[in-house]
């Protein structure tokens, strides 16, 4: 997993190798200091010499300023590579989902998705800063400053080496104890926010109950549990600052006691007052770094699931690819289904079509229709090959679509799907995802024929009008105009909609189908609907039920043998909708 | 929500709300924790002024010989006693702070989260509808963690390193008022390049922020439309245009952490700066012979300029997130501050048993009959009104914001177990007018009563337990089925849970789920089909057994299969009640006892089926398909 990550670090990896040694030079620097210190106390102020406190002083002074350049340095380094390395791991996931495929798609949910690549990422470029600033640095000062003791008074050193054994176990304790009950809870956090989304959508269902009590007692349930797992999880773990400051007390008692008898007993030849101090530096020295230590075990494992999640991702395999010599031409709209077997999961023994037979002519209009589930969606997503057939073919212009260019294929067959989305930008903009380069009079063309032409051109700023993000100042049925018109821009051969007019009235719905017969004649047209009216007068009409084509035919012909189509047609031919 | 959602508009208010909050929960524990605070910083400064006793009375004295080495020993020995026992007073303050500490802010952090519900719960619909879900779900995640992080480490932060601060420097000054003063000086400049640093840094956090928002929801859209993107053989656009706006926050990200991260060595080499000053000055004095400038003083002294920083650098560092958590709590609070639903009513529903004269008197067991009980403020006395289902709608406009007004001298008369129909276009305010009778919004001009009484004078819960709902998009809870049904119910047995499956059609498939009425919902049903979760809300509605319904039916995304079967449910459901249905299938309509077509917020014809179709007006157009 490291190994897969550690490849974006790319083109800072320089940066991402220089950030440590000027790290681990600041806290070399920043560890003779006190040693300095001590020296200005016994070399100069005790002996009177004033020469040697500036001296010392000036060196001082000097190592300080090189101690900030390599600590500015790194900070710097270590920033900038761990921003550099985020935004290679975002790009790559960001690629990564740009080469699934639909199937690929249904594996993560979308949140999921955007989870990945934003707190996700976030959480493992702040792991990346740590390893590259603190890693190094926090176990190198600790060295450093135990090394520094040695070579002051290798006997109280030895306080030191007793009080990391003490403060190091204690706080590996501490950590892996309060880990575990920290991960419940976070997982616990998320029933709370579930009750208030759940509370959010049906409120209507609350008030219109009177249950704004039962409610509360739940959420007050599920809260209050909530408050007694995480003090469990935060009252171990604040336990780290009262041990270190116990680590730290001891250390300074046994500081004055050995270091007042050395003193005294050597006649200050062994030890010496100003060494005191560097031995008090060199304590919180000690202890502040093996906090951090600690904290950065925490955070890296915190990491590791971030990371674990993105490496998910980056490892998902596109399972489709366009094929060596693809075809690049499309001659036209002919479809033919030849014993067609299809499964989402691709297990044979549960499959979501089965046996589909059926040869579509260029430039038909063609009516598909079933229950939920019947899988009206997965006979049309495998025309533009969203997903591959688990036995038999599909092609389309007399080609099976395996051996087309993916990006060819699906140009020629336009699809609009039953969830549409626009994205933010103008109506315009989205409009150009059908072909860049249209023309304004293609555009309106294409509104036209998706019966939304007048709405647009009403709009103050017309086809400039802002869309914001989702589409959400657009009605929908306005929505599924538009995404029609989009779709019908690419000048495809075969247009397929999926259940993309169940917004638009029945009245609209005729005249876009109107407007199909007229402008795109040889077009291959395939319509899902609910409604029966939308496909009646199609020239064939595809009855689908549990995965397999239960006929098809006209309407007059289907009416005659289809006892499923009849009975939708008998529900349904009593009038016209009323939400019209 | 509001235009720099990163900035707080009022801070110091906010702080001090917050803070009051905090306080107000925990007055004996804030005490407790300010104590502690300050009396673990006073250990650490008795342990360092120590220094100075250990230096100046027992090594100075017994390297002199002044002092002879047992007797000095053993009074050591007991000094240290007494720094050990202000140690152990430190460690303990430290641990009882962070144990209360702990229990402080996850406790007000669930004290939050609770008033939050509860006032949620409370609040008008038209706040509701009108208000993202997303960013009120923030305010619960985002906001509330950073109010944890405010809580639990900045504030606590701020004491503690504002008490090492004061105690160090009273420490200083008894120590030297010179040298103190000579220290003033460098750590005065400190705090000058501190406060340079944090500006600029602030102001990079801003562009960060900016520019992860624009990451951020550029991700969100091309992940939702993903198979929009594949359908149009977008990928490369998009990924070209991402790397863009990925490529301006990796700049501002940079520079942003860049400059925060430089606090701490510019800090930290600063207090070496201090250190050489005061060295100097304080040991040219002390050779010079000065009075009171001795090693004893200076050693201690000098430790303290170091300690004299880093609290100023751990102030400067809670900044970014005390501006962040306090644009947090300002949310907090917003919500907490939104108008609650008002509600002025008192007539109340109650339990009632008709006594032999025929007139109705309360009582406290469940009888089945049920009276509005109406207390007359002019004369004290009480009257009961039967509860029998009418519902008038007398001259009522209303509109959504005021002066828009959707819908126009609506007038509506329902007798107890009449089926009256709305039928019309999206928009012509069908919805609008069921939303009115159970007062999710209020109307404008007109009145509405119920059984005779003004729907203003009954209390809102009382009024809504008498009228039964099944909407058009069905929200389940998560819980088992039978919880589910049982919502309509709180008592219910589960005979009368199956009873209202059975009624509503729904028993069938309830009992052939893997855990029958036993089987978990989980995210708002998204484990049954839309059909089936209809059927159990047709259910809980059944349960509650309501006088009235309102039925604003969803049947475009459900299959003509399915709609069959919710609809045997309804029409069961519907017997003996008066029913305000809202119908998109003729099959609803036909059999009604009046059907209103609205258009525009108007009723534009009323009456029954044969006499809509014998008016031959918008209605007939509708129910012959003719054009």
């Amino acid at each position: 997993m490291i190994r897969k990550l550690a490849k974006f670090i790319g083109e800072y990896k320089k940066i991402s190798i220089l950030s440590p040694i000027f790290m681990a030079l600041e806290a070399i620097l920043e560890i003779m200091i006190p040693y300095l210190m001590a020296s200005i106390i016994d070399d100069g102020i005790k002996v009177g010499d004033k020469a040697h406190i500036i001296q010392t002083g000036l060196l001082m002074i000097l190592m300080a300023i090189l101690s900030l350049g390599c600590g500015a340095a790194g900070a710097i380094c270590a920033c900038k590579a761990s921003a550099g390395f985020e935004k290679n791991v975002r790009s790559a996931i960001m690629d990564k989902i740009q080469k699934f495929t639909f199937s690929n798609i249904d594996k993560f949910s979308s949140a999921s998705l955007v989870t990945r690549m934003t707190t996700d990422t976030a959480n493992v470029q702040m792991a990346y800063q740590m390893i590259i600033r603190v890693c190094f640095r926090a176990p190198i000062m600790l060295l450093a400053a135990l090394v520094m003791s040695f070579i002051s008074n290798w006997r109280m050193a030895f306080i030191f080496v007793g009080a990391i054994i003490v403060l190091g176990g204690a706080l590996a304790v501490i950590v892996s104890k309060s880990f575990p009950k920290f991960e419940y809870v976070f997982e616990r956090y998320d029933d709370v926010n579930e009750k208030v989304q759940e509370n959010l959508t049906g409120i209507r269902v609350v008030k219109a109950y009177v249950r704004e009590e039962h409610e509360n007692n739940k959420f007050k349930k599920a809260s209050n549990f909530l408050y007694r797992k995480f003090v469990e999880a935060e009252s171990i773990a604040v336990l780290d600052s009262p041990v270190m400051s116990f680590t730290m007390y001891t250390c300074m008692i046994l500081i004055f006691w050995f270091g007042a008898s050395l003193i005294v007993k050597s006649g200050g030849v062994d030890m010496q007052v100003g060494q005191l101090t560097s031995f008090m530096s060199y304590t919180m020295n000690i202890m502040f770094n093996l906090m951090m230590i600690s904290f950065i075990f925490v955070m890296l494992t915190i990491a590791k699931t971030s990371a674990e999640r993105i490496v998910e991702v980056l490892d998902e395999e596109p399972d489709m690819q366009s094929p060596e010599n693809a075809v690049t031409e499309v001659r036209d709209g002919e479809i033919v289904f030849d014993h067609v077997n299809f499964s989402y999961s691709k297990n044979p023994d549960n499959l979501n079509l089965e046996d589909i037979n059926i040869r579509i002519p260029s430039g038909y209009t063609v009516g598909v229709i079933g229950g939920t589930g019947s899988g009206k969606s997965s006979f049309v997503q495998l025309i533009p090959r969203l997903y591959d057939v688990t036995d038999g073919s599909v092609s389309v212009g007399g080609v099976d679509v395996r051996e087309y260019d993916i990006t060819t294929l699906r140009n020629k067959v336009s699809m609009v799907l039953q969830k549409n989305v626009l994205f933010s930008g103008t109506v315009k903009s989205n409009l150009l995802w059908g072909n860049e380069n249209a023309t304004d009079e293609q555009i309106r063309q294409a509104c036209r024929s998706a019966q939304i032409d007048t709405f647009i051109e009403g709009l103050p700023d017309g086809y400039d009008s802002e869309v914001e993000q989702g589409g959400t100042n657009f009605s929908g049925g306005q929505k599924q105009r538009l995404c029609i018109a989009r779709a019908l821009l690419k000048e495809p051969k075969v247009l397929i909609l999926d259940d993309s007019t169940s917004a638009v009235d029945t009245k609209t719905d005729a005249a876009i189908r109107e407007a199909f017969r007229q402008y795109i004649p040889d077009v291959t047209k395939i319509i899902i609907a609910q409604r029966i009216s939308s496909v009646s007068d199609a020239d064939m009409i595809i009855v689908l039920d549990e995965g397999r084509i239960v006929d098809y035919g006209n309407n007059d012909e289907l009416l005659e043998r289809c006892a499923i189509y009849r009975e939708v047609y008998e529900s349904q031919k009593k009038g016209a909708d009323f939400d019209e | 929500m509001s235009e720099n959602p990163r900035r707080s508009k009022n801070p110091v208010k906010t702080l001090m709300r917050t803070l009051g909050y905090v306080i107000k929960g925990y007055p004996i524990a804030c005490i407790a924790v300010l104590i502690c605070l300050v009396m673990s910083s006073v250990a650490t400064a008795v342990g360092t002024m120590f220094t100075k006793t250990l230096i100046s009375e027992y090594i100075q004295p017994m390297l002199d010989g002044t002092l002879a080495q047992d007797v000095g020993f053993a009074a050591l020995a007991s000094a240290i006693l007494n720094v050990a026992i202000f140690y152990l007073i430190g460690v303990l303050c430290n641990l009882s702070n962070e144990q209360i500490m702990v229990r402080v802010s996850q406790g007000t952090l669930k004290k939050v989260r609770d008033s939050l519900f509860e006032h949620m719960e409370k609040l008008p619909l038209s706040y509701l509808d009108s208000h993202g879900r997303g960013d009120i779900m923030s305010v619960y995640t985002n906001d509330t963690d950073t109010l944890r992080q405010l809580i639990s480490q900045c504030i606590p932060v701020i004491i503690s390193s504002t008490s090492t601060l004061v105690s160090s420097f009273v420490s200083m000054m008894i120590l030297s008022v010179p040298l103190t003063l000579v220290a003033l000086v460098t750590v005065t400049a400190a705090v000058f390049t501190m406060r340079a640093l944090s500006k600029r840094s602030a102001t990079f956090f801003r562009r960060r922020q900016k520019d992860l928002g624009a990451v951020n929801s550029f991700i969100e859209e091309a992940v939702a439309g993903q198979r929009v993107i594949k359908v149009f053989c977008h990928e490369d656009k998009i990924k070209e245009e991402f790397d863009k706006k990925n490529g301006t926050l990796y700049d501002s990200t940079r520079f942003a952490n860049g400059f925060a991260n430089l606090i701490m060595p510019i800090m930290g080499n600063l207090s070496y700066l201090n250190y050489v000053i005061v060295a100097v000055v304080g040991g040219t004095l002390a050779i010079n012979g000065a009075a009171g400038f001795e090693i004893a003083m200076l050693v201690p002294f000098l430790q303290f300029t170091r300690s004299f920083n880093m609290p100023i650098s751990h102030i400067s560092q809670q900044i970014n997130s005390i501006i962040t958590a306090l644009a947090g709590s300002e949310r907090i609070f917003a919500l907490l501050d939104e108008p609650v639903e008002e509600d002025d009513g008192y007539v109340t529903l109650v339990n009632a048993k008709e006594n032999a004269d025929g007139s109705i008197t309360e009582c406290e067991e469940r009888t089945g009959l049920w009276a509005w009980k109406h207390p007359h403020s002019a004369d004290g006395s009480v009257t009961y009104t039967r509860l029998r289902g009418d519902i008038v709608l007398e001259d009522v406009d209303f509109g959504y914001l005021p002066g828009k007004t959707v819908l126009h001298d609506i007038n509506i008369y329902a007798r107890p177990g009449q089926k009256i129909a709305f039928v019309g276009a999206t928009g012509a305010g069908k919805t609008t007018i069921t939303n009115l009778i159970n007062r999710f919004y209020e109307i404008q001009d007109g009145k509405i009563r119920y059984d005779g009484i003004n729907i203003k004078k009954i209390k809102k819960a009382d009024l809504r337990r008498s009228l039964g709902m099944v909407l058009q998009d069905t929200h389940l809870f998560s819980g088992s089925v039978a919880d589910n049904i049982r919502y309509g119910k709180l008592d219910a047995t589960d005979e009368e849970v199956y009873a209202a499956a059975k009624l509503a059609g729904a028993d069938y498939f309830i009992s052939h789920l893997p855990k029958g009425y036993d089987t978990e919902i989980t995210g708002d049903g998204a484990n049954l089909s839309q059909g089936q979760r209809q059927l159990i809300a047709i259910a809980r509605a059944a349960i509650a057994d309501p006088p009235v319904l309102i039925l604003d039916e969803a049947t475009s995304s459900i299959d003509t299969r399915t709609e069959a079967i919710v609809q045997r449910g309804m029409d069961s459901l519907m017997e003996g009640r008066t029913v305000f249905v809202i119908a998109h299938r003729l099959s609803t309509v036909q059999n009604s006892s009046v059907i209103m077509v609205l258009a525009d917020g108007r009723i534009i014809e009323r009456g029954s089926h044969s006499e809509l179709l014998e008016e031959k007006g918008v209605y007939y157009t509708l129910y012959t398909g003719s054009k």
